[in-house]
C-alpha cells in the first residue's frame, strides 16, 4: 500500500488572521477543483476542530437526556429490577481504551510523517489498522454482552432497568460505529495523501471522547442496576 | 475589495442539473430549498387551520372533497371530533417544525450567514446538504400519515404521554400514526444539528479578515444564537422521541404509567412516567419558541437599522439580550408544566425565571422602540413587516405576564388565552419575521425586486387580520373557553360561537392575503425588475457581492472587512453609508469596534 502524506507548505501571511479575533479568512477548507490540494489545507484553524466540539457537544445533551429519562423512571414506579451486568463488559472497557493508546500511537506517527521525519517512520496506518480492529472488537464484544443478557432471558422489554441497559449500550455502540467510519475516512484520506491534521484530530478527539462516555455509562448502569 | 485571487482557491461551479439544483452542495441553493420546503409547509399548513377554522365556526357544514382526504375522518364532508384533533396535530406541528424553525433559521441563515461572514460557503457543504435532504424526508414521512386509513395522530404537537404511547387503544392515528410522527420529528432533529453544525463554525471560523464577532450583524448574531440553542434542543427531543417508538414497538414502558384501563382494555404496560415526556419535550419546547423567533429579533434589527439609516442605540445590548433569552430559555420549560401534578415548589421556581426572561424581551423592544423614535424610516414592505413584528411580538409578550403566574395559569391553562398568546408571540410574529426577510433579502436571493405595492397590500390585510384572528382569543379564554374541543356543546359555550365565526371568517381573509404573498413571489421570481447589487443601499456583507452571489460568493475573492456592521448616517462618497467591505475611512459620532 502506497502511503504518502504531503507535509505542509508554509502559511501564506494574507490568510492569516490579523488579530486572532477573525476566523480563516473565508476559505471553506475544501478542496480545490484543480491545481495543488495543499493550497487549501494547512491554514488555520481548521472548522472541523471547532465542529467536532459541537458534535460532543450534541452527544453529550443526548445521553444526559438518556440519564434522566433513566432516573426519572426508576423513581416513577417499584418495577425496577436490578441485574447483573456481563462481565465481558469489563473486557470491552479495556479494548475500548487499549484502542485509544493504539490511536494515540498512530497520531504520533503520522505526525513525525508529516514533520519530515519520513525515513523513520516506515507505516503511519498500520496503528490506524490495529485501533480500527480493537474498535470492531469493543462492538463484537458489546453484541455478546447483549447475547449474554438474552440467554438469561433480559429482552429490551423485560424490564425498565433492562430496556436502558440496551438502549444505552446500543446508542453507545452505533456511536463507536460512526468513529471507526471516521477512522475508515482518515485512512483512505492518509492513503491518497490528503489527510489534514485537523480530520486526524477531531477523530482522535470523537474516539477518545468514545471512551469517557463509556466509562461514564458504565458507572451509571453499575449504580442504577 | 481585496484581491488575493493569485492565493485564492478557486472552485469549480457545479454543472450538471442534479449537483446545481438537486443535490447542491452550494449553501444558497440549499437555503432556496429550505425556503421552498417552508412554503409549501406553510400553505398545507394554513390550508389545516382554514378546514379547522370552517368546522369550529359551522359544525355541521360539509366541506366539499374532506372526505376523498378522509372517508374515515369526515364521512360525507363532515368532520369526525378525532379527525378535528388529527388536523390540528398536523397543523401544529408542520408549522413549527417546517415553517417557523425552517424558514427564519435554516433558509435565511443558510443563504446569509455564509456571506454576512465573507465565506464562501459552509465548512461542511455535505453535511449541510444532507440537513436540507433529512428534514424533506421528515417532512414526506409526516404528511405520509394523511393516508393511513386511521389519519395521522390526534395527540396535539406535544404529543402527551401516555396518550403518545399506548398505540390504537389510544384513538385513530395513534399507532402507526404516532410511530411516524415520532421519526419524522427525530429526523428533523438530526437535521437541524447538522444545521446547526455548519452554522457554529461558519460563525467560529469562516469570517474574513477584519470580522471580528462585534462587527457581525444582528442577523448572523440571532443565526448563531439560535444553532446554538437548535443544538442543545433537538438533541434532548431525539432520545425522548426514540423511546417512545421504542414503546410502539418493542413493547418497553417508558412513558405508560401500570394499571392504565381504557376502553375497558388494560393496557399492557407497567410503571412508566408521563411526566418524564413532558420534561423532556418542554426541555426542547420551550427553547424551541425562541429557535422560532430569535432569528426575527435578529433580522427585523437588521432590516429596521437600513431603513431607519442609522444604527440600534445599543448592538451590543441587543445581542446580550439574544443570548440571555436562549440561556433563559432552558431555565423556564417547567411554566408548561404548572396544571401538570409537578411539585407546586418547581412551579414557583419556574415562575420566576418565566418572569426574568421578559426582562431581556422588554429591553430588546426598548431599544428598537427608541431607536426608531425620531428615525426617518423608509416605509417600504420589509420595514412594514418589521413593525408588525414588534407590534405582534408586544402583544403576544404582554400576555406572557399573565400566564407566568401559576395561580392565574390554574385558571387559562389549556383554553383559547392561551392559543392567543403564542400564536401572536410566536406565530405571528415570526411569519412577520420571515415576510419581512423576504422582501428585503429576495431582490438578492432571486436577482429582481418584488411589487412594492402588493406587498403593502399584503401587509396591512395580513397585519388587521392577525389581530382579528388572535386577539378574540384571549376573550375566548377568559370566559372559559377550552381550546382542542371540536364542537361547543356546554351551554356556556353557545354565547361564544358568534366569536369563532367572526374569527372563522378574519382566517379565511388572512389566509387570502398570503395568496397576494405568493402571486407576488412567483411573479416577480420570473417577471420582477431586474435587480441592483444594493436596493437598499445597505452597508452588510450581502450587499457588497454581484446579485444574484456568483458560486462562491465573493467571486474568487477574499473580502476584508473595515467596518462596523451599520455605519449609516455618515458620509461617504456612496451616499448616507458607508459598506462593512469598503477601505473608504469616514467621519462617525461614535468610535468603532
Amino acid at each position: 500500500m502506497a502511503t504518502t502524506v504531503h507535509e505542509p507548505l508554509p502559511v501564506d501571511p494574507r490568510r492569516v488572521p490579523d488579530d486572532g479575533q477573525t476566523g480563516n479568512n473565508g476559505g471553506r477548507n475544501l478542496v480545490p477543483a484543480g491545481g495543488d490540494p495543499r493550497l487549501a489545507l494547512d491554514y488555520a484553524p481548521p472548522p472541523s476542530a471547532t465542529a467536532i466540539w459541537v458534535v460532543l457537544f450534541a452527544i453529550s445533551m443526548m445521553f444526559a437526556a438518556f440519564t434522566s429519562a433513566l432516573v426519572v423512571r426508576k423513581g416513577s414506579a417499584l418495577d425496577w429490577r436490578s441485574f447483573k451486568m456481563p462481565s465481558i463488559l469489563f473486557f470491552n472497557t479495556l479494548v475500548l481504551f487499549a484502542s485509544s493508546v493504539t490511536l494515540e500511537v498512530s497520531r504520533r506517527r503520522i505526525a513525525a510523517f508529516m514533520g519530515n521525519m519520513r525515513s523513520q517512520v516506515e507505516s503511519p496506518a498500520r496503528w490506524l489498522y490495529v485501533t480500527l480492529f480493537l474498535g470492531l472488537l469493543f462492538v463484537g464484544g458489546q453484541y455478546i454482552a447483549w447475547s449474554e443478557l438474552r440467554a438469561q432471558g433480559l429482552y429490551l422489554a423485560t424490564n425498565p432497568s433492562s430496556s436502558f441497559f440496551y438502549v444505552l449500550t446500543a446508542t453507545h455502540a452505533l456511536h463507536v460505529l460512526g468513529g471507526l467510519a471516521g477512522l475508515g475516512y482518515v485512512m483512505r484520506k492518509l492513503d491518497n495523501g490528503s489527510l489534514r491534521r485537523s480530520t486526524l484530530d477531531a477523530t482522535a478527539r470523537y474516539w477518545h471522547f468514545m471512551d469517557l462516555l463509556w466509562v461514564y455509562l458504565l458507572l451509571l448502569l453499575w449504580v442504577k442496576l | 475589495m481585496h484581491d488575493t485571487s493569485a492565493h485564492a482557491v478557486q472552485h469549480q461551479a457545479p454543472t450538471s442539473f442534479i449537483r446545481k439544483h438537486v443535490f447542491s452542495l452550494d449553501h444558497k441553493v440549499i437555503g432556496k430549498q429550505y425556503y421552498g420546503l417552508a412554503l409549501a409547509a406553510a400553505l398545507i399548513g394554513m390550508a389545516l387551520s382554514w378546514l379547522m377554522r370552517i368546522h369550529l365556526g359551522w359544525n355541521n357544514a360539509a366541506i366539499p372533497g374532506l372526505q376523498v382526504l378522509s372517508p374515515n375522518g369526515a364521512p360525507g364532508g363532515v368532520m369526525t371530533p378525532e379527525y378535528y384533533l388529527q388536523l390540528m396535530t398536523m397543523h401544529g406541528t408542520i408549522m413549527v417544525f417546517f415553517v417557523l424553525t425552517t424558514a427564519p433559521f435554516a433558509a435565511f441563515g443558510n443563504f446569509f450567514l455564509p456571506i454576512q461572514v465573507g465565506a464562501e460557503d459552509m465548512p461542511f457543504p455535505r453535511f449541510n446538504m444532507m440537513s436540507f435532504w433529512v428534514t424533506f424526508t421528515a417532512f414526506l414521512v409526516l404528511v405520509s400519515s394523511f393516508v393511513l386509513s386511521d389519519g395521522p395522530t390526534l395527540g396535539g404537537w406535544t404529543q402527551y404521554a401516555p396518550l403518545n404511547s399506548i398505540g390504537s387503544a389510544g384513538g385513530p392515528g395513534q399507532g402507526l400514526g404516532v410511530v411516524l410522527w415520532m421519526t419524522s420529528i427525530a429526523l428533523f432533529c438530526i437535521g437541524q444539528l447538522l444545521g446547526s453544525l455548519n452554522f457554529i463554525s461558519t460563525t467560529l471560523d469562516l469570517r474574513v479578515k477584519g470580522m471580528s464577532l462585534m462587527r457581525l450583524p444582528l442577523s448572523a448574531w440571532a443565526w448563531f444564537i439560535t444553532s446554538c440553542m437548535g443544538l442543545t434542543a433537538f438533541s434532548v427531543l431525539m432520545p425522548a422521541c426514540i423511546l417512545v417508538i421504542l414503546d410502539h414497538v418493542a413493547g418497553t414502558s417508558f412513558f405508560v404509567p401500570s394499571g392504565l384501563v381504557l376502553n375497558d382494555q388494560l393496557i399492557p404496560h407497567s410503571g412508566g412516567s408521563t411526566l418524564l415526556w413532558q420534561h423532556l419535550f418542554w426541555f426542547f419546547g420551550h427553547p424551541e419558541v425562541y429557535i422560532a423567533i430569535v432569528p426575527g429579533i435578529g433580522i427585523v434589527s437588521h432590516i429596521l437599522i437600513a431603513n431607519m439609516r442609522k444604527p440600534m442605540l445599543s448592538q451590543r445590548v441587543l445581542i446580550y439580550c439574544m443570548g440571555a433569552l436562549a440561556v433563559l430559555s432552558y431555565m423556564v420549560y417547567g411554566h408548561h408544566m404548572f396544571v401538570s401534578g409537578m411539585n407546586p415548589i418547581s412551579s414557583l421556581a419556574f415562575s420566576f425565571p418565566t418572569l426574568v426572561i421578559t426582562i431581556p424581551a422588554t429591553i430588546t423592544v426598548l431599544v428598537w422602540v427608541f431607536s426608531l423614535y425620531g428615525s426617518r424610516l423608509r416605509i417600504n414592505a420589509a420595514s412594514l413587516f418589521a413593525l408588525g413584528f414588534i407590534s405582534m411580538f408586544v402583544s403576544g409578550g404582554v400576555s406572557g405576564f399573565f400566564l407566568a403566574q401559576p395561580s392565574i395559569d390554574i385558571m387559562l391553562h389549556a383554553t383559547y388565552f392561551v392559543v392567543g398568546h403564542f400564536h401572536l408571540v410566536m406565530g405571528v410574529a415570526a411569519m412577520f419575521g420571515i415576510f419581512a426577510g423576504t422582501y428585503f433579502w429576495f431582490p438578492k436571493m432571486s436577482g429582481r425586486m418584488m411589487n412594492e405595492t402588493l406587498g403593502k397590500v399584503h401587509f396591512w390585510m395580513s397585519f388587521v387580520g392577525a389581530y382579528c384572528i388572535f386577539m378574540p382569543f384571549h376573550y375566548l379564554g377568559i370566559a372559559g373557553n377550552v381550546r382542542r374541543y371540536a364542537t361547543f356543546v356546554d351551554d356556556y359555550l353557545q354565547p361564544l360561537i358568534p366569536v369563532h365565526r367572526f374569527i372563522t371568517i378574519a382566517a379565511l381573509f388572512t389566509g387570502a392575503a398570503q395568496l397576494v404573498f405568493v402571486y407576488n413571489l412567483i411573479h416577480s421570481r420570473f417577471w420582477g425588475k431586474p435587480a441592483p447589487d444594493n436596493p437598499w443601499e445597505a452597508t452588510s456583507m450581502e450587499w457588497s457581492t454581484a446579485t444574484p452571489p456568483p458560486w462562491d460568493n465573493f467571486g474568487g475573492k477574499h473580502p476584508v472587512v473595515y467596518h462596523d456592521p451599520y455605519q449609516y448616517g455618515v458620509e461617504s462618497s456612496v451616499g448616507d453609508y458607508v459598506m462593512q467591505a469598503s477601505p473608504e475611512q469616514v467621519k462617525t459620532d461614535h468610535e468603532e469596534k
